[in-house]
């Protein structure tokens, strides 16, 4: 097993923030039933970097993706994502700007059944104006990079678990954002697979404008993040540097 | 997006089929109940339409509809004719007498007795024969339709001849259709078939016989009044509504052109009839089942593809973007269903052209239909579409 954990160190990175949060937080609810999901987030998130956040269940974690990227808003801190405070936006800019600077890869892959998996991965683009039939070749274009040649007109349903995982990040990719989210992208796949969809991911985030934001559990990927965010009951506990060196693909 | 709102609808077969079926099952029912309402309703006037032209209809002031039995005494003819500005008047005999066949079965018809001179208010359409013969004695015309069905004769009976003494039929025996020669008894007197004609279908279902109105008036029951109506036309250049109002005046009858006697008639059978009340609710039935069909199959649908619809919104999509969709989805169901059903409906009214049943799709009853399905569309996707505003994109992360 690869020894990058060990590697680690707490130095706070050099590279320019695209996420910078300051006492963030959430609560959901009212009164007794009240439940304070974010306690105070102080986190920054460098460009050109992946960033992980892992902790134990319901300590916060999809809270913490959904505000980052625009579709929760947070109830108390700062918050700039690329130099935008998002809370400035109103509902219907914001969506536009989620279109215009997120792409998402869900747990649940979330593909239309009733559209070709090209169709599918055409929808940011078309979701942007562009023509139905450039954005679906566009589509193929993307898909055969990511070993889904050919397989451009098929029903998402007819894919492997591991197929459709990866027309998901076709779809998150195709409008190339600037911001990657990812709520538990592999634990779906088996080990295998898992890793080959976070190297896919991964290599999304060496360009300098960018950032890569994954939610995950999944202990075995641990050292393909830049840097892990250990959030523990609604607050940062730990942030954990991963040499980059050391996190280059494994072989086994 | 448009296109994959459409293939969205279409792909999900099962639920789009429903849908289909639930559309085009209400407008099958608005548009069909409709169009058997305004056939059925417009015979209870259509014989008014079918004498020819006439200016005015003269009548018994409390006569509310053109079958009901409310005669005038025969001297109303006179009168009529002394009211300056009538050019000619003629009498009209319209009443039901028994006929009886040789196989001694009976059958109620509507006897209509035309002007002895003009012949005027006789058929659309004479078949076999010519009007003229109905000047010959005891001379009567069959409508076409009847002479094939309540009124036919024992086929070993040769058209024209009369039962020889002691030749007894009887009803099961083999019949054929009435033919020109055939003698009917009618009330007691002797018809003899000089033609066949062809009348619209009225609302008073019996056999028509024609015959002229000196006949007519012989066949019925004797009393002081047999004249239905007196028909008149006016002197060129007379202003009808003057005249008509003049005539009131003069006889105190009543007065009218073709067209106000029969919305007078339409409007008693709409109004004093539980007809229209029955296909009213025949017609709600069709709405609310189409409501309760498609309102549900399209919730399910769109309930379906709510993750769809909040993965959408999360990458971006505007709430009106999606709205917009889901409009579209149910205005394509829409325009399928009521095509659907107005097809079947249409096939429906070609097979029944001609035929017993009382068929008439006026132009304004697709475009009710058409209505109707825009509110069931509606009310459908309005449930769907407010799902669709409520959807919170951050839903997307939730599990399944
Ligand atoms: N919409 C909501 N309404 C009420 N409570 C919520 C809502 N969303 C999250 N919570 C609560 O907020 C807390 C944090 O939830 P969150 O989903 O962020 O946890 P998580 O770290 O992603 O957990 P997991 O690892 O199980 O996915 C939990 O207690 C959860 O029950
Ligand atoms: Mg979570």
């Amino acid at each position: 097993m690869n020894t990058a954990r060990d590697n680690t160190d707490t130095r706070s990175t050099d590279r320019a923030i695209a996420i910078r949060l300051r006492k963030v937080e959430k609560t959901f609810g009212k009164g007794e039933s009240a439940v304070r999901a974010l306690r105070g987030i102080d986190l920054d998130i460098p460009a050109g970097e992946l960033t992980m956040l892992v902790g134990p269940s319901g300590c916060g974690k999809t809270t913490l993706i959904s505000i980052l990227a625009g579709l929760l808003s947070r109830d108390a801190g700062d918050m700039t994502v690329f130099g935008t405070d998002l809370a400035t936006l109103r509902r219907d800019r914001l969506a536009a700007w989620r279109r215009d600077n997120v792409g998402f890869i869900f747990q649940q892959f979330n593909l239309v059944p009733q559209l070709t998996v090209a169709e599918n991965v055409s929808v940011p683009l078309v979701l942007k104006g562009e023509s139905v039939a450039a954005a679906v070749r566009k589509s193929a274009e993307l898909l055969a990079t990511l070993g889904l040649e050919g397989r451009d007109q098929s029903a998402p349903l007819k894919l492997s678990g591991g197929q459709q995982q990866r027309v998901a990040i076709a779809r998150a990719l195709i409008h190339d954002p600037r911001l990657l989210v990812c709520d538990e992208p592999t634990s779906a796949l088996d080990a295998e697979l898992g890793r080959r969809v976070m190297e896919l991911i991964r290599g999304r985030s060496t360009s300098p404008d960018r950032a890569v934001v994954v939610v995950t559990h999944d202990d075995r990927i641990y050292n393909l993040a830049d840097s892990i965010a250990h959030v523990n009951d609604g607050k940062i506990d730990q942030l954990t540097r991963v040499a980059r060196e050391a996190s280059a693909p494994a072989t086994p | 997006m448009n296109r994959y709102a459409i293939k969205m609808l279409f792909g999900d077969s099962a639920k789009f089929y429903g849908i289909l079926l639930g559309l085009g099952f209400a407008s099958l029912l608005i548009a069909q109940q409709a169009s058997i309402f305004v056939g059925l309703m417009s015979r209870t006037f259509a014989f008014i339409g079918e004498v020819g032209h006439v200016d005015l209809w003269v009548f018994d002031p409390t006569q509310s509809y053109v079958d009901e039995p409310k005669p005038l005494r025969t001297t109303a003819l006179e009168r009529v004719r002394g009211v300056t500005g009538v050019e000619w008047a003629a009498p009209l005999y319209k009443g039901l007498l028994v006929a009886t066949l040789p196989d001694g079965s009976r059958q109620v018809c509507d006897v209509i007795g035309i002007d002895d001179d003009t012949l005027a208010g006789g058929p659309v359409e004479v078949v076999a024969g010519s009007l003229a013969d109905l000047r010959q004695p005891d001379a009567v015309m069959v409508e076409v339709g009847s002479s094939q069905q309540q009124l036919r004769f024992p086929a070993e009976l040769a058209p024209g001849t009369v039962p020889a003494p002691g030749q007894v039929f009887r009803r099961g025996d083999p019949k054929r259709s009435v033919e020109i020669g055939d003698i009917i008894e009618l009330n007691e007197h002797r018809a003899r078939v000089v033609g066949l004609v062809k009348c619209s279908e009225t609302f008073v279902a019996a056999p028509t016989l024609y015959t002229v109105y000196s006949r007519a008036i012989t066949f019925a029951p004797p009393t002081r009044r047999v004249m239905s109506a007196v028909l008149v036309t006016a002197v060129p250049g007379t202003d009808i509504t003057t005249l008509a109002q003049r005539i009131r005046d003069e006889t105190g009858l009543e007065a009218m052109p073709p067209h106000d006697y029969a919305m007078r008639t339409l409007s008693y059978w709409m109004k004093e009839t539980g007809i229209p009340i029955n296909f009213g609710i025949a017609i709600a039935l069709g709405f609310f089942v189409g409501v309760a069909i498609a309102g549900q199959m399209f919730y399910n649908f769109t309930l379906d593809n709510l993750r769809y619809f909040g993965a959408f919104k999360a990458m971006g999509a505007s709430t009106w973007r999606l709205l917009s969709m889901v409009a579209l989805q149910a205005l394509v169901a829409g325009v399928l269903g009521l095509g659907l059903g107005l097809g079947a409906v249409s096939a429906f009214g070609l097979n029944a052209a001609g035929g017993k049943l009382a068929f008439k799709m006026l132009w304004q009853i697709p475009l009710i239909a058409a209505v109707a399905v825009l509110v069931i569309c509606i009310l459908a996707s309005v449930i769907s579409m407010w799902k669709v505003v409520r959807l919170d994109p951050a839903d997307v992360f939730k599990g399944a």
